[in-house]
């Protein structure tokens, strides 16, 4: 007797993750409820403050367009609840329900599974970014800067995936389904507030210190880079991406070795 | 070869004993049964079978690959109905077996399977509409369509009404016709009964029992109840059979030799120029043989 089964050959990972993917949009759009939340949070957050703020500038930035600052950290925004918040609340919610033992009962491997997870959350927020910033050049007047867009793909990037990671480790941490909301918008919302998501934080105030051992000031910073008016070149914000990473990694490990795929005894 | 086989299974959770030193073989094609009450151990073993659990110790081998090792080779191999477990509801029966189809080598085709469970004319309609009944026929279409060559249904007809139940039975007939190994855990005797080549009968995580549906916990030489309207006018002492009880008219005689006793009692009624109203000849039920087993 041998260990090893015998078997034909196994589907190639690459047609696997396609059809994942597919399949997690499908879930994605088809619940109205993860995309109203996703979706129309962030855009209503920009039309409801730039229109409050529209005349507005800001002193601290160098006397700048509210605006001009407001779709960058609202884009930062629209990256935290397409990727963290959405898996964090999804994938204990997917736990509790049986779905994840379903999947380990079938040969799907894991890498796959949620590669194609956290990709098409990465997909969500970058359709995001790119109607973020569409109607803030359309109906706020906001400035766009081409030369930049490299730099932005790569902040984003950066962004979105460590974002999931950290989405996932935080999941592992929420008991049950029910749970999940509480859990994460208690982590979430004094983060994203101190950060100055909804309005600008003095990079030399106490709250700007507390803010910048997290992530989501680095990102909302690292967003605005590509939308400051007042610097030229690149925009490539290294120290940013660095701190982001470096969470991203911490997130990744973490997730790793509490993910779970039954629901708890 | 065996298509599994467990040699002295143990696996413990903390201080308590789940799965005490149990053995079985189960042959290729063959339908097996494991029975027993709730917390006997059951899903314990069905899972470290199927890889969810590691066991504590003993040998278990799953179509030649040790289930905590065998990973993806052996879940090509395997198809999984678990005891209860969501299914997505925003996507159709379709999608969900095609997609669950793609992960297999060589799966059977997509409507072949949901017309084998009767879903056809659910093919296109969203889990969420679908009944309880429906979607746990949707469970055993997303095992079986990688055609898996052993097939684990972890209580597959709970919570169906009566009628639902028989077609549920007829399908998994249609597996064995089909040549797949079946595990099967159940509460209801009757599914062993009509299902089941082989049963183990489980209890505080030990094998109590094993054989056929026939002849399980010495079903077969079983004394034989005759059961029949005590006559009127008739005491018990008047009848030919010594050890007859009376219960609310009725009267009931075990018998090891019910052909003898049978043409006792009815040359008795002629001769007394009646009828045993009600006249029943009893065999031990399944179910009186576990509830026996497992008290």
């Amino acid at each position: 007797m041998s260990d090893t089964a015998v078997s034909g050959t196994s589907v190639s990972d690459v047609g696997l993750l396609r059809s994942q993917l597919v399949m997690e949009q499908k879930r994605f759009w088809r619940n109205p409820t993860s995309a109203i939340f996703t979706f129309v949070f962030p855009i209503m957050f920009l039309v409801i403050f730039a229109s409050l703020n529209s005349n507005d500038r800001i002193k601290d930035l160098g006397d700048i367009r509210f605006a001009q600052y407001y779709v960058p950290s609202i884009i930062a925004f629209g990256i935290f609840s397409a990727c963290f918040v959405n898996l964090a609340i999804a994938t204990p919610y997917r736990r509790e329900m049986g779905l994840l033992k379903r999947v380990r009962s079938t040969p799907l491997p894991p890498r796959v599974f949620l590669g194609a997870l956290v990709l098409s959350n990465v997909l969500i927020g970058a359709l995001l970014a790119i109607i973020i910033t569409v109607v803030g050049i359309a109906v706020y007047d906001v400035h766009f800067y081409g030369a930049r867009l490299l730099a932005m793909i790569l902040t984003f990037a950066v962004s979105a995936a460590s974002c999931c990671a950290l989405g996932l480790a935080v999941g592992t941490f929420v008991p049950n389904a029910d749970a999940a909301p509480a859990v994460v918008n208690f982590i979430y919302f004094p983060i994203v507030f101190i950060s100055g998501t909804f309005f600008p934080v003095n990079q030399t105030s106490v709250l700007a210190h507390i803010a910048s051992v997290f992530p989501v000031r680095h990102v909302i910073l690292a967003v605005f880079a590509g939308f400051d008016p007042l610097r030229s070149g690149a925009s490539f914000e290294w120290g940013h991406l660095a701190v982001i990473a470096a969470w991203g990694v911490a997130g990744l490990v973490v997730a790793i070795r509490r993910f779970r795929w039954e629901p708890a005894q | 070869m065996s298509a599994v086989e467990v040699v002295d299974l143990h696996k413990s959770y903390g201080s308590v004993d789940a799965v005490r030193g149990v053995s079985f073989e189960i042959a290729e094609g063959e339908v097996f049964a494991l029975l027993g009450p709730n917390g006997a151990g059951k899903t314990t073993i069905v899972e470290i079978l199927e890889g969810f659990r590691p066991r504590t110790a003993g040998g278990v081998r799953v179509l030649g690959a040790d289930p905590e090792t065998g990973g993806r080779a052996l879940r090509e191999r395997v198809g999984i109905v678990l005891q209860s477990c969501g299914i997505d509801p925003f996507f159709t029966v379709e999608e969900l077996v095609r997609a669950t189809a793609k992960a297999y080598p060589s799966p059977r085709p997509v409507a072949e399977v949901v017309e084998l469970v009767g879903l056809t004319e659910k093919l296109h309609e969203r889990v969420k509409t679908l009944s309880g009944g429906q979607q746990r026929r949707l469970d055993l279409a997303l095992a079986l369509v990688g055609d898996p060559e052993l097939v684990f249904l972890d209580e597959p007809t709970t919570g169906f009404d009566p009628s639902a139940r028989r077609a549920s039975w007829d399908l998994i007939e249609n597996l064995c016709r089909l040549g797949k190994t079946v595990l099967l855990t159940t509460h209801y005797m009757e599914e062993a009964q009509k299902l089941a080549d082989r049963i183990v009968v489980i209890a505080q995580g030990r094998i109590v029992a094993e054989g056929t549906p026939d002849t399980i916990g010495g079903r077969d030489h079983a004394a034989t109840v005759v059961r029949f309207a005590l006559p009127a006018g008739y005491s018990v002492a008047d009848l030919p059979a010594r050890e007859a009880r009376v219960d609310d008219g009725f009267v009931s005689i075990s018998t090891p030799q019910p052909t003898k006793l049978l043409h006792e009692l009815t040359a008795w009624a002629l001769a007394h120029g009646g009828e045993l109203a009600g006249l029943e000849v009893l065999r031990p039920s399944l179910e009186d043989v576990y509830l026996e087993l497992t008290r």
